[in-house]
């Protein structure tokens, strides 16, 4: 696909600016001293990384150093770079479907993460590879979200199921799979409210949603995606955790790449909790949304032009 | 996942005592458990480091050596120090000498501008204010159909214009403040990136055609090491005047607070704590600084529980306890009490060491609660105040009012008469002895 790559670079260009820039100073040409891994840690510390994922990381990197000894401080990086990609390395298309048809997707988060921006830009891509898409419009908290959903929806072109503001989200979510089996849909995108995760009452709420989609199609969802923002700090880890006990999340979204945020919180959550980062948020454009490339991400943080 | 600073740093000093003298260089090891609670507390990195270089030089000096409880001391300096940093005093939102007063919301999107906008105008409306909500944000699908349905929520007027830019909606939107009569326009903005210029360019281009006398960046607390750039960037671009902290009613620790006024010197002014419209209140810096640390919000804990406690009651409830006379009707309303302070996980969220405790939390549901109000509301006022008179039959009668099991009931009543049978021993001990013991209530569900 011609110019994905280039998206990619150009979206992550200025998360990488700065730390790439940094780096290069710091390390590009030199010879590792031991000194230089106080800035390897400042580098993983700004990337939000966390205490315990820095020192994972670095502990690790030191092992290597010690056996192989490096003379060039950009093997370092190299070996510390490994590492990172291998946290987050995962397996096959977020954009697959499963064998059931409607599959289910559900999208999750807390407060103002960008997801009924990232259904939008999901039905978009998912509608132009020739999948019949029904979003589901569950968050009837917020006001006019469905608004915002179906502005969306008509951009996307697919069709749109709601019952309105204050309506019973588990009620939305039944409809829609039940209305999307009816029509032959392939795929149904159900899109939730924003929660904070340390409110009980509406994670039991969304809880329910999750049961009841399944109780409407056996297996369902078949996917449900976190959406974390990339500005996002430590919390993110929380949120993760609370939310996979909830609705045992299959995957992370993690938006807003495009901003000089590098969402490093990320790779905790795939190291202490398994969940794979699935998605990455780039740009406000419908294309904007693509398959993670651990390779490309770990690369903007650690600054990507070493080698080059 | 994140203990309480002070336990750590007890534990850090026991094992340095174990070897007698305390050394400087010991207080450095230490001082390690400040900065990663600091860093966990999503603090940005060279703030600690500059942060902890302070602390340093005070709690090396001589008073937290010979201390007795040099944690103490410790934690004592660091959080001096950092209530010092956030400046101790609340900022206010500043009023324009000549009204109209124009009020700007700038920030990142998803930080919550929309949201705080209403919450800032029904605040403005409660203190006896006429605000004017203005949506300036054109970008963001139904955006002005969120706010005008948020300005009808708190019944303030909201003014927007199909087709027109966002620097002629301000224009547009003082010509409808000062035609309405109103005293305050609030601004609410698209949200934007720092580095995206031509947007940043419109900000400012809105802010000379009609000039903000606050621009409040909104930013999200559970923002982690960006916090630093994007105010920067945004404070550079822009005349900033303040912060708004939004999502305290998460459990992040809110570290952004602490790099933002670090490295700006901006003072943060509001924070918003809720879904519902009321949940804003102006930011007390002192109490960031223990929640940051881990330490629990017992200044806000105390404040609502002095809202929601009857003094009256209160009283009498000790003077009757005084004389053993504690009765389920007692019990009742000391239930009622407490469930008037808020949901019962949001109170323990404030007490030192109970954040991210989710399991606890679970356990201390508020369900729990409700449950035992259940079975004590479906007793008849006589059974309350003599419990002895509750027979097997009005057991199952209770446990079929309240929707529970005889087994709940029975549990109920059996710490009921525990705590009575302690009460009077206690009676019995005490001679002019004060305070009360610890009572098992309410009853936890077992597991």
């Amino acid at each position: 696909m011609p110019g994905l790559w280039e998206r990619l670079r150009g979206g992550l260009t200025r998360t990488r600016q700065g730390l790439g820039d940094r780096i290069r100073g710091v390390f590009a040409g030199r010879q590792w001293s031991d000194d230089l891994w106080e800035s390897l840690e400042e580098i993983l510390y700004e990337a939000d990384l966390g205490v315990d994922t820095v020192n994972f990381l670095l502990e690790r990197t030191r092992a290597e150093v010690w056996n192989q000894r490096p003379r060039k401080a950009e093997a370092v990086v190299e070996l510390l770079k490994r590492h990172m990609v291998e946290l987050v390395r995962m397996n096959g298309d977020p954009r697959s479907l499963a064998d059931h048809r409607p599959t289910v997707w559900m999208v999750v988060g807390v407060n103002g993460t960008g997801k009924t921006t990232t259904v939008g830009k999901m039905a978009y891509q998912m509608r132009e590879r020739g999948f019949k898409v029904v979003l589901g419009a569950a968050d009837t908290f917020r006001a006019a979200a469905q608004e915002q959903l179906s502005v969306w929806a008509s951009r996307a072109g697919v069709e749109i199921i709601g019952q309105g503001y204050g309506a019973d989200a588990a009620a939305v979510a039944f409809d829609t799979i039940r209305a999307a089996s009816a029509r032959q849909a392939d795929l149904v995108i159900i899109d939730t409210a924003g929660r904070l995760h340390n409110k009980s009452q509406l994670m039991q709420e969304l809880a329910k949603v999750h049961r009841v989609t399944g109780r409407a199609l056996a297996g369902a969802p078949h996917q449900v995606w976190l959406v974390l923002d990339a500005t996002t700090g430590q919390n993110g880890l929380l949120q993760a955790q609370v939310f996979l006990e909830t609705v045992q999340v299959t995957g992370i979204v993690l938006t807003k790449l495009d901003g000089t945020a590098k969402g490093g919180v990320a790779l905790a959550i795939a190291r202490q909790l398994a969940i794979p980062v699935c998605w990455m948020g780039v740009g406000e454009g419908l294309d904007d949304l693509i398959p993670f490339d651990p390779e490309a991400y770990v690369e903007a943080i650690l600054g990507g032009d070493l080698n080059a | 996942m994140f203990d309480n600073l002070a336990g750590k740093l007890e534990s850090a000093f026991r094992r340095l005592r174990k070897k007698g003298v305390l050394s400087a260089a010991d207080v450095r090891d230490a001082l390690r458990e400040v900065r990663m609670a600091l860093l966990e507390a999503d603090v940005n990195f060279k703030v600690v480091r500059e942060f902890l270089s302070k602390v340093e030089e005070r709690a090396v000096g001589q008073t937290v050596l010979a201390s007795l409880t040099p944690e103490q001391e410790v934690v004592r300096v660091v959080r001096d120090e950092l209530s010092e940093l956030m400046g101790g005093q609340p900022s206010r939102v500043t009023m324009a000498s000549h009204p109209p007063t124009v009020i700007y919301l700038v920030g990142l999107q998803g930080a919550g501008k929309t949201t705080t906008a209403a919450k800032l105008a029904a605040m403005l409306r409660r203190q006896g204010r006429q605000p004017l909500l203005v949506a300036a944000d054109v970008y963001r699908p139904a955006a002005y159909e969120q706010l005008a349905t948020l300005g009808r929520q708190i019944d303030v007027p909201v003014y927007y214009n199909p087709g027109a830019t966002p620097v002629e909606l301000v224009e547009q939107g003082i010509e409808r403040t000062h035609k309405l009569a109103r005293d305050v326009m609030v601004v609410d903005t698209a949200g934007r990136l720092h580095i995206d210029q031509a947007l940043m360019a419109e900000l400012l281009a809105m802010h000379s055609k009609v000039p903000g006398h606050e621009i409040l960046l909104t930013v999200d607390a559970a923002t982690g090491q960006d916090a630093v750039r994007v105010t920067q960037s945004f404070h550079s671009q822009l005349p900033l005047t303040g912060v708004i902290l939004t999502k305290l009613d998460g459990d992040a620790r809110g570290g952004a607070a602490l790099s933002i006024r670090a490295v700006t010197g901006l003072a943060i002014k509001l924070a918003t704590n809720g879904e519902k419209l009321d949940a804003i209140e102006t930011f007390q810096p002192d109490r960031i600084a223990s929640r940051i640390l881990g330490m629990g919000d017992v200044l806000s804990l105390i404040e609502k529980a002095e809202e929601a406690l009857d003094h009256d009651e209160t009283a009498d409830l000790a003077e009757r306890l005084e004389q053993g006379e504690f009765t389920l009707e007692d019990f009742r309303g000391m239930l009622q009490q407490v469930k008037r302070m808020g949901p019962l996980s949001k109170v323990m969220e404030m007490l030192p060491g109970m954040k991210g405790l989710g399991q606890l939390k679970d356990r201390v549901d508020d369900r729990s609660l409700v449950r035992t109000e259940a079975i004590l509301s479906s007793m008849t006022v006589g059974e309350r105040r003599r419990p002895s008179i509750i027979d097997g039959s009005r057991r199952l009668r209770i446990a079929r009012g309240s929707g529970t099991s005889v087994q709940e009931v029975n549990r109920l009543l059996k710490q009921f008469r525990e705590v009575q049978k302690m009460l009077r021993q206690v009676r019995g001990m005490r001679k002019g002895k004060r305070g009360f013991p610890k009572f098992p209530f309410p009853p936890m569900p077992e597991g």
